[in-house]
């Protein structure tokens, strides 16, 4: 276990760098462990457990907008189980519970823990479609066309930097409006 | 939006840079600065007798503990403004300007005085003093709280808290060059009862707005 939050803090550090593939990376190694604790939570606060995804994207996403949060010098999963744990907690309460969750839910996760069946997530797709238009179709032709910057540039006639700028502000009004509902 | 996709949106996004919390706060609070100088000389201003004043440790000691306070508090709340942070290991800081405190009250204590304990705490300006300082730092209170939410506070409540005590601190910094009342017992009483009044403040809009 050591090993392996040692290996996130490495590949957090090349993504700060500019390695978009540690980055990639490391959030695909995230995602099951932020999975099986936001299972644990649910079921404890007796809830479906397949409502686990949308508290997934939620948290991936409060990572990746307050990654300057993050100090360079410090192990990278404590800071990591803190967004989550925060996250966690906030979504159960505005599920209707308020639940006590420890730490160690997401520290004692094996690696190789895979959950059972989850529903999609539904909560992110649909915010979605209330951003402004220019957003949702660069956010869209990312993520689900799997488009690279360069072919959204030139799909919308936009420059690389106009769709950068838009990706990001998509990416932030997101996390603004799952907070707001 | 599945999970993979999301991710690799995000990844696309990894060249984003933001700005350190320290930075936005920093800015924040110079934008905010004005304001509260210009609610302060157009309303207050400085005392007449200020050149005479500083000749009086009693006069001086007002400012260091205020500005140990604005200090530490902005220390602290820098801190906060880490997800993973807690005050373990930080709250004595804010123990710096109510240690200097007591040492200006015991102080006096110790020299002969020409007026009783109860003259110089209760003072001439207490009514001042609970206006200007929470209305001065009103503006900066807004401007560190907006410069907290760039960061991601776990505890929100108590970083909005640590907010409003550096608001204040920096407030009553401004006031005390106004006030004529230069004992520790009246700073110790009325500037106090101001910063509470700052902090309660501060706690409440924290605990809505710093949350991420």
């Amino acid at each position: 276990m050591r090993e392996r939050e040692d290996e996130w803090t490495g590949l957090m550090r090349s993504a700060i760098s500019g390695d978009d593939a540690a980055y990639h990376r490391l959030l695909k190694a995230v995602a099951p462990v932020l999975r099986a604790a936001a299972r644990r939570g649910l079921a404890r606060a007796g809830q479906p457990v397949d409502q686990s995804e949308d508290i997934v994207q939620d948290i991936l996403l409060a990572v990746h907008l307050k990654r300057h949060t993050w100090d360079a010098n410090a192990p990278f999963a404590p800071w990591l189980f803190a967004i989550a744990r925060n996250k966690l907690i906030d979504s159960l309460r505005r599920r209707g519970r308020r639940i006590f969750v420890d730490i160690d839910d997401f520290a004692e996760t094996l690696a190789g823990e895979t959950p059972a069946e989850t529903a999609p997530a539904g909560e992110v797709a649909a915010q979605l479609q209330a951003l402004p238009a220019r957003q949702r179709d660069v956010l869209q032709s990312i993520a689900v066309e799997s488009a690279s910057i360069k072919d959204t540039a030139r799909k919308f006639s936009m420059s690389e930097g106009a769709v950068r700028v838009a990706l990001h502000r998509g990416l932030a009004s997101l996390t603004a409006k799952l907070r707001e509902q | 939006m599945d999970t993979d996709q999301l991710i690799k949106t995000l990844a696309a996004d990894n060249a984003h840079r933001a700005r350190p919390v320290s930075f936005v706060l920093m800015l924040a609070m110079l934008a905010a600065a004005p304001v509260s100088l210009l609610m302060f000389f157009t309303e207050l201003g400085v005392r007449p007798d200020v050149m005479t004043a500083m000749r009086n440790p009693f006069f001086d000691l007002k400012f260091a503990v205020t500005l140990a306070l604005a200090i530490s508090a902005i220390t602290v709340c820098l801190h906060l403004s880490r997800p993973e942070a807690s005050l373990r290991g930080f709250g004595w800081y804010l123990f710096i300007p109510a240690g200097l405190l007591v040492a200006g009250i015991s102080g006096e204590m110790m020299m002969p005085q020409r007026m009783p304990v109860m003259t110089r705490l209760v003072g001439n300006n207490s009514k001042v003093c609970l206006t200007a300082i929470p209305l001065l730092s009103l503006p900066l209170l807004a401007a560190a709280l907006f410069g907290l939410r760039h960061g991601a506070s776990a505890r929100p409540a108590v970083a909005g808290a640590i907010a409003g005590l550096a608001s204040a601190g920096l407030a009553a910094t401004l006031y005390a060059s106004h006030c004529t009342d230069d004992s520790p017992l009246f700073v110790a009483t009325w500037y106090t009862i101001a910063t509470a009044l700052v902090t309660a403040i501060g706690a409440l809009i924290g605990s809505r707005v710093l949350r991420f």
